[in-house]
């Protein structure tokens, strides 16, 4: 029987990942896929702990996570075939990202 | 024994292949690293028995959603993409997020399970699994389940209105 | 077991602005391109019986869809405020678009589909689908902040939008893993009653407040808003700095107010928030001499202030930020309708020395506008001053001294820049060289929200108690 720490960790570990390639990444598709890795985690946070509490809730919230994830990426990857048509580039950098 | 081989097999594939998703330069390799990880991340749904989510997060997320990216790596022009400087000014907001990611780490691991509190799992309850999901989704999250169409409604909108060629403009124009 | 008819009937102008969503967007390609400008109508038609069916359904209070829905007077406050907000926003862009020359039934079914998400969130009583009824606003401004399509800056931040809503998105979900996994549940009144994990759920709150706090733009969450309050269409950045706002404030009541421990850890991260975002929001606006890049920093300073509200966190603090923001979204929506008009084709005029001698050429329009920015800077007589009216008081009753102080100080520095505009109106002389556009007439639709916004405005400032009874009961859903 494995922990459920173990679980949890693993899921902050790839929410991690997914922060530190979202902030560290230029390509905007590279960008994108940071955040699946980081809904991803989430998923395994809820999946463990709906067998934690041994109730099915959480399983069902996952199954929304990943239609909205659908969602998400059908409207993002528009956005970013858009862009890439009226302009040849894709960095993040000269879209002046956070600038303040 | 054998579920703590299968979990740190599937533990160690999904995070090898998640570093590799932030680290490659070429957004291909990070797509097939990135469908490596969700195929691990399924792995461990079926140890934790959530069989559904098994099968969902195979067809929908690889099968559909990774799909969708790898197409739009295809359709966008790569050469260009792969040529951009890989780090940017913002690195002190990055660490300050993976400390805080860190911390919340070693709280986990140092505390374990009892400490946070939570119940003891209860396995047996929660099969069979397809059947009392569907059930649970059918009944109490029916409302979520509706909106959701409104949800993948408003996303086909966007998606052929933004992708769409531009019609000529008018005379007038 | 299935839903009953009473499960409907509370969620009823949700259902019938779905409904009428849809229905514009099944007529749209039946209809000859001249033609399809009237599918405004129909989307208004869709806002009103949305209004009406809130007003119908106001009385009957309780909750619905298996507790995942509370229907309340606080619903009720929010229903009103983002349908009318629905409306008014359609009622304006009718003329934009055809100026434009942008898609008509695309962007009013996607305002309708949008206010959906926003009436869900005001709704629910339960995170995911709260989560649910934000990816559908979230999404559907996504892509109206890239309407023009052949814009390459609305595309830039557009995108910009898009990646970092998606991030602060993913925040908050996993905040809400996280209180699920700390009491089993992610109802909210569950989630206020059995805690196993006080650590757990802590770390949830913080996350879920990290999300929402991206949505209302408050600092340091708030680096997009500027550069996507400019790029979007300026019918659309009405719609974004008011009701997608508003609705990500109404969760932030919402939990604030039923989920105790959330008072409690939030209440620093309040106060530091609050005063960040107006000062950021206050002194960036200073130095614009973009007028639609200043009104975006002057509505992150506006968030700051309604956050002074939540800091308060007594039930005449939560009535006061739903009177703010109420008042706010009227000056804010005239003031970018305004700001649409006056940019002319393309958007293409903005900067201050385009409103230069405006009085002289447009006295009326120049009055209109002048009035929207003093009650922004908070004159009294106007919304705007009771707003700051109410939460300064609340705030001090609270014993929020020092923060209240700050948002004293704030007021004087937002003087500057509302009174400068008004000073390029009607003192400066514009520069002989400078080529101004031929003068266009004020278009019917959008001279109906101009001086239905501008009547609003002075009605509340003057009598604000009818609203003020109605957020005061709406503050009291909670107890």
């Amino acid at each position: 029987m494995v922990s459920p720490s173990y679980y949890l960790t693993l899921s902050a570990i790839l929410f991690g990942l997914g922060v530190i390639g979202f902030l560290f990444k230029r390509n905007i598709i590279t960008l994108f896929m940071s955040i699946e890795l980081m809904l991803n985690a989430v998923n395994l946070a809820f999946v463990t702990f709906s067998r934690q509490w041994g109730e099915l809730s959480g399983q069902v919230y996952v199954f929304f996570v990943i239609i909205v994830a659908a969602a998400e990426a059908a409207v993002g990857l528009a956005i970013i075939l858009l862009l890439a048509r009226n302009r040849q580039t894709l960095n993040v950098e000269r879209i002046n990202l956070l600038k303040l | 024994m054998v579920e703590q081989f299968t979990f740190y097999f599937f533990a160690a594939l999904a995070v090898i292949s998640a570093v590799l998703v932030v680290t490659v330069r070429n957004a291909v390799y990070s797509a097939v690293f990135l469908i490596t990880t969700l195929l691990a991340t399924a792995g461990i749904f079926l140890q934790l028995r959530a069989e559904f989510l098994f099968v969902v997060q195979i067809i929908l997320y690889v099968g559909g959603i990774m799909v969708l990216f790898v197409f739009v790596v295809m359709l966008v022009d790569l050469d260009v993409a792969l040529r951009q400087v890989q780090f940017n000014r913002q690195k002190w907001v990055a660490l300050l997020v993976v400390l805080a990611v860190a911390g919340q780490l070693v709280f986990a691991l140092a505390l374990g399970s009892e400490a946070l509190g939570l119940p003891a799992a209860a396995p047996e309850s929660l099969e069979p699994n397809t059947e009392s999901v569907g059930l649970r989704l059918f009944e109490s999250y029916m409302l979520p389940f509706e909106i959701a169409s409104i949800l993948l409604l408003v996303a086909m909108i966007g998606a052929v209105l933004l992708g769409k060629r531009q019609k000529p403009p008018r005379s007038e124009a | 077991m299935l839903p009953a008819a009473t499960d409907y009937y509370r969620l009823l102008p949700e259902i019938l602005a779905a409904v009428f969503g849809t229905i514009v967007m099944l007529l749209e390609p039946f209809l000859r391109r001249e033609h399809k400008a009237a599918l405004s109508w129909l989307g208004m038609l869709g806002a009103a019986a949305a209004l009406g069916a809130a007003v119908l359904v106001r009385s009957d209070a309780g909750p619905a869809f298996f507790h995942l829905i509370q229907a309340d007077p606080f619903t009720f406050f929010l229903r009103l405020l983002i349908y009318a907000t629905a409306l008014l926003v359609m009622l304006a862009a009718r003329a934009y678009l055809d100026r434009e020359n942008l898609p008509h039934g695309e962007f009013y079914a996607l305002v309708l589909l949008g206010s959906v998400g926003m009436g869900v969130m005001a709704a629910a009583a339960e995170l995911v689908t709260v989560f649910i009824g934000l990816e559908i606003s979230s999404l559907s401004t996504y892509i109206l902040a890239s309407y023009r399509r052949e814009a390459l800056r609305a595309n830039e931040s557009a995108l910009k939008y898009f990646l970092l809503g998606s991030f602060a998105t993913a925040f908050f979900l996993f905040g809400v893993a996280l209180v699920y996994g700390a009491t089993g549940t992610a109802r909210l009144e569950q989630v206020a009653e059995g805690v196993a994990s006080v650590l757990l759920l802590k770390l949830g709150l913080a996350l879920v407040f990290i999300g929402l706090a991206f949505k209302v733009a408050s600092a340091p969450f708030h680096v997009w808003t500027p550069d996507v309050y400019e790029g979007a269409p300026a019918p659309v950045t009405a719609l974004l700095s008011t009701a997608p706002k508003a609705a990500a404030f109404a969760v932030l009541l919402r939990i604030a107010g039923t989920v105790l421990p959330a008072t409690l850890l939030w209440f620093w991260v309040l106060w530091g928030s609050a005063a960040l975002t107006m000062f950021v929001g206050n002194l960036a606006a200073l130095v614009q001499s973009n007028v639609k890049r200043m009104l975006a920093y002057s509505s992150i300073a506006h968030a700051g202030y309604i956050l002074v509200a939540l800091a308060a966190g007594t039930e005449a603090a939560y009535a006061a930020a739903l009177y703010y923001l109420a008042a706010y979204a009227l000056m804010k929506l005239g003031a970018f309708t305004l700001v649409a008009h006056l940019a002319g084709r393309g958007e293409r005029r903005l900067t201050l020395e385009d409103y230069a001698g405006l009085a002289r050429r447009e006295p009326v329009v120049a009055a209109t506008l002048s009035l929207y920015l003093l009650s922004l800077l908070g004159l009294p007589l106007t919304a705007g001053f009771l707003g700051k009216f109410y939460v300064f008081v609340a705030g001090l009753r609270a014993e929020l001294l020092g923060l209240v102080v700050l948002a004293a100080v704030n007021t004087l520095l937002g003087a500057y820049y509302y009174l400068r505009v008004i000073l390029y109106m009607y003192f400066r002389e514009p520069d002989p060289t400078y080529e101004h556009a031929a003068r266009e007439p004020v278009p019917a639709g959008t001279g109906l929200v101009l001086a239905a916004t501008a009547a609003g405005t002075l009605l509340l400032g003057i009598f604000p108690g009818h609203l003020m009874r109605i957020a005061e009961l709406a503050a009291a859903s909670f107890r």
